[in-house]
């Protein structure tokens, strides 16, 4: 756990919060995030095992510096105030929150997460929220809930409720989910923060799961969820910027560095123009891959 | 007495067939500077045959009979049929039906399906063995003592040198084939239950006093490819059946699918890309395990990715490994073991396809095995210590229950040693601060892969280097060994007693380690 606002998000690893043996491997396989879950993945009467299992392991087990995520129940539930209770004060970077709907939604469980937070002596910046959402209402309220509190820190889309919602089934290579997706992107965009795509579930079709990533990351998703440690390697090459890529975003940057000594804002590299948004965009290459443009 | 990297072995074992002293192990390359070694070379055995006269024989026993079995003798077997071999059980069971004791059991290993041999080595008809490797209730009743004498645990190269020098003398060997001829000729490439190389038998075949061949599968004279030639062989027999041929003809082996072996072999194939050795012509060895074998699909990623292609592959095989030389990556494939039964079909139809001996393989003492040509092997472990130090033969209870195999000679000939290995099974740690015995010294290993950092060779310092210039997450073993302990515990120490029940030697025929009894 770490430095939250500044780190990767290309893949998260689903792990079930009752499975002790694969929370305690879940940070070696390489996963930008571990989403530790208590909601769909847990069955009713499992669900305090699962909680008391992560209220202890998640303060002992070395996640190897990914972000940790714990998925708790909706507040509406019969779990969903236990969760934040017994998840909260351990402070995990940050809390998905599952079926938000709207604004109110989100910031109603951000109520009971600070009220926690007063009671132990907690700041309220530290714990982060993902904001999860799963239904058709949620997706047309998607930049409200976007913009609703500066403790969102990512939208994601939640692949399989929602296509239940719409009386849409998922095949592979459907389109169904378009819209949502890029509406969820764009509030993401528009809020300043990030956006995670939903799990691809043929654990087996590597190659599906290549060309879902994809698909991703041209629609403007930061990263994606896997639902297996087999997948995290292919969705990390996937949003990991390519060595063309991380060339022209330097070449950018150092031309940038050179002409803003000068005064000059806009000029041209190789024949294009090069502005402040192209400077925005590979300055953000560069983060991804791990070069600090200060060396440059 | 100590050997040199402080194993502690005793000077004398037993006095049987005056066996007993050891030799202490001295470092990895230390006996082979000497170029000539003091070993004698054994000569072949002189025999002649009348000509049309027929070497068929009835049945097994008959062969048996008419090779004049006798108290004492050592009989020799391979391990091709692997856990489908119906050979050893068959043969020890009419030479104890013939009243034949004190037999020396020699077969390149010992699989579960020879938990068989129990009782002859509680009545004395097996009182002495020699193999790579033996599994389960066997390997269990070994460590316990039931074998009169000690065993001796071998590598796959020093059975070569064992039998050349007559360290290993044997009176007779049975040798199963899937195909073979009236005069001998056998292979094991087609046929119903072919299995592919032959590499184990063919040094028994050459230097056995006698030779049985043992096949299902008699076709029109003369049968090729000829892995064992007519000339060394003295009897043939056909029986119904070698064994399961479920278990012999075992199908393709596949890539793991388990996310930890998946995440060593992409850790391990990042160590190979990043450590100078991936180059144009370069050679290349993996095992059959999950992880390992699993290398070798990432490795074939990076090759296609930077365009290079390799010289040959070498070892065990599987049809993995021939798929990557099908697909361009590598010239040929040299075989000494095939794993999996599609393997037969390249091994009789692509000429790059090799078969070898176990001498051209890894013997130490003759004038350069292939392994000495060898740029990177991959290879597993049941438990590694922080020397660097390797332990493939005895499990968590300190029983026999792994292989030697070509372990300790491959990580001996090859310029970059990766071992692959889980930090910790269920909840036992595989880094250990000394592994209970050594089978390959960490002198000869230089990267070890773990799901939590990889540990490179002290002695080694330029790999290191480039290691860390890639990004990889190098770290120290002694640290990696203590984050281990804080997760698992410390296993409590387990209980020998003080009598030696095998012999671990190192390929050059020195001692390494001894494995003794446990207390139960």
């Amino acid at each position: 756990m770490g430095n939250r606002r500044s780190r990767k998000r290309r893949s998260m690893l689903y792990i079930p919060g009752n499975n002790a043996a694969m929370i305690q491997q879940g940070g070696v396989y390489g996963a930008d995030c571990i989403l530790l879950d208590l909601e769909d993945s847990i069955a009713p009467g499992e669900k305090d095992a699962a909680r008391i299992l992560l209220k202890h392991m998640i303060p002992s087990v070395n996640f190897y510096g990914a972000e940790v995520v714990v998925r708790v129940n909706h507040p509406d539930t019969p779990f969903g105030h236990d969760d934040l209770r017994e998840i909260v004060p351990i402070q995990p970077d940050a809390l998905r929150l599952p079926k938000i709907e709207s604004a109110d939604d989100v910031l109603r469980t951000i109520r009971l997460i600070e009220e926690i937070e007063s009671a132990h002596g907690l700041p309220h910046d530290r714990l982060t929220v993902h904001a999860m959402i799963e239904t058709a209402v949620g997706v047309e309220n998607a930049l409200s809930i976007a913009k609703a509190s500066p403790r969102i820190s990512s939208v994601t889309i939640g692949g399989q409720d929602l296509a239940a919602d719409m009386g849409i089934s998922l095949e592979k290579n459907s389109r169904g989910l378009d819209y949502a997706s890029q509406r969820i992107v764009m509030a993401a965009k528009a809020a300043r923060i990030e956006a995670m795509d939903t799990v691809f579930v043929d654990v087996d079709d590597e190659e599906g799961l290549r060309e879902a990533a994809r698909h991703a990351k041209e629609m403007g998703f930061t990263g994606k969820a896997a639902i297996n440690p087999r997948q995290i390697e292919v969705i990390n090459e996937v949003f990991t910027p390519t060595e063309q890529e991380i060339t022209r975003a330097i070449d950018v940057v150092s031309a940038y560095n050179r002409h803003k000594a000068a005064g000059v804002g806009v000029f041209a590299l190789h024949g294009k123009m090069v502005d402040a948004p192209v400077v925005a965009r590979a300055l953000h290459v560069l983060d991804l891959a791990d070069i600090d443009p200060e060396t440059l | 007495m100590k050997t040199s990297i402080g194993t502690e072995i005793p000077e004398f074992i037993d006095k049987k067939k005056g066996r007993g002293r050891l030799k202490p192990f001295e470092g990895a390359w230390t006996r082979l500077q000497k170029g000539w070694m003091d070993e004698p070379t054994v000569s072949l055995p002189t025999k002649a045959k009348m000509p049309h006269v027929s070497k068929m024989e009835k049945d097994l026993k008959t062969a048996i009979e008419k090779t004049g079995p006798r108290d004492g003798m050592t009989v020799s077997f391979h391990h091709h049929l692997r856990n489908g071999d119906a050979i050893v059980n068959l043969t020890i069971d009419i030479l104890a039906e013939l009243g034949i004791k004190n037999i020396t059991l020699a077969a390149s290993s010992l699989t579960s399906v020879h938990r068989h041999l129990i009782p002859y080595l509680e009545d004395g008809t097996i009182t002495e063995i020699w193999t790579s490797g033996m599994r389960d209730e066997l390997g269990t009743a070994v460590s316990m003592g039931k074998l009169a004498y000690r065993a001796v645990i071998h590598s796959h190269g020093g059975r070569a040198r064992a039998i050349r020098t007559g360290e290993l003398s044997i009176d007779l060997a049975v040798l199963a084939a899937s195909a073979a001829d009236e005069e001998g000729n056998a292979t094991g490439c087609h046929g119903p239950s072919a299995f592919g190389s032959m590499g184990y038998a063919i040094m028994d075949a050459r230097y056995a006093k006698q030779v049985i061949v043992v096949t299902d599968n008699i076709v029109p004279y003369p049968c090729f490819p000829v892995s064992i030639e007519q000339t060394n062989v003295d009897y043939v027999v056909k029986v119904d059946s070698l064994g399961d041929v479920k278990k012999i003809a075992s199908g393709t082996t596949r890539i793991t699918k388990k996310p930890l072996d998946l995440r060593l072999a992409s850790l391990c194939a990042q160590v190979i890309e990043h450590s100078g050795y991936m180059e144009n012509g370069f050679s290349f060895q993996v095992g059959a395990g999950g992880a390992s074998l699993a290398a070798a699909k990432y490795v074939n990623e990076t090759m296609k990715k930077r365009g290079i292609k390799g010289s040959f592959l070498l070892g065990g095989v599987t049809s993995y490994v021939v798929e990557l030389m099908e697909q361009g990556l590598f010239e040929s494939v040299f075989d000494v073991q095939s794993f999996d039964a599609a393997v037969s079909s390249s091994l009789l139809n692509n000429r790059n396809h090799i078969e070898i001996s176990s001498d051209m393989y890894a013997n130490p003492f003759n004038c350069g095995s292939m392994i000495n040509k060898l740029d990177v092997v991959v290879l597993g472990a049941l438990a590694v210590d922080v020397n660097f130090n390797v332990n493939v033969i005895t499990g968590s209870e300190g029983t026999i229950m792994g292989a030697s195999g070509g372990h300790c000679d491959t990580a001996a000939g090859a310029k970059l040693t990766v071992v692959v290995c889980p930090s910790f099974r269920g909840r036992i740690p595989s880094i250990k601060r000394n592994v209970h015995h050594i089978v390959t010294p960490g002198e000869s290993v230089h990267v070890i892969v773990t799901e939590r950092g990889i540990c490179v060779n002290p002695a080694y310092k330029d790999l290191e280097a480039r290691l860390k210039k890639a990004g990889l997450f190098i770290r120290d073993i002694h640290d990696l060994h203590d984050r281990v302990d804080k997760l698992t515990g410390v296993p409590d120490p387990i209980e020998y007693k003080d009598r030696v029940v095998a012999v671990i030697e190192y390929r050059d025929g020195t001692t390494i380690d001894v494995v003794r009894q446990i207390k139960c």
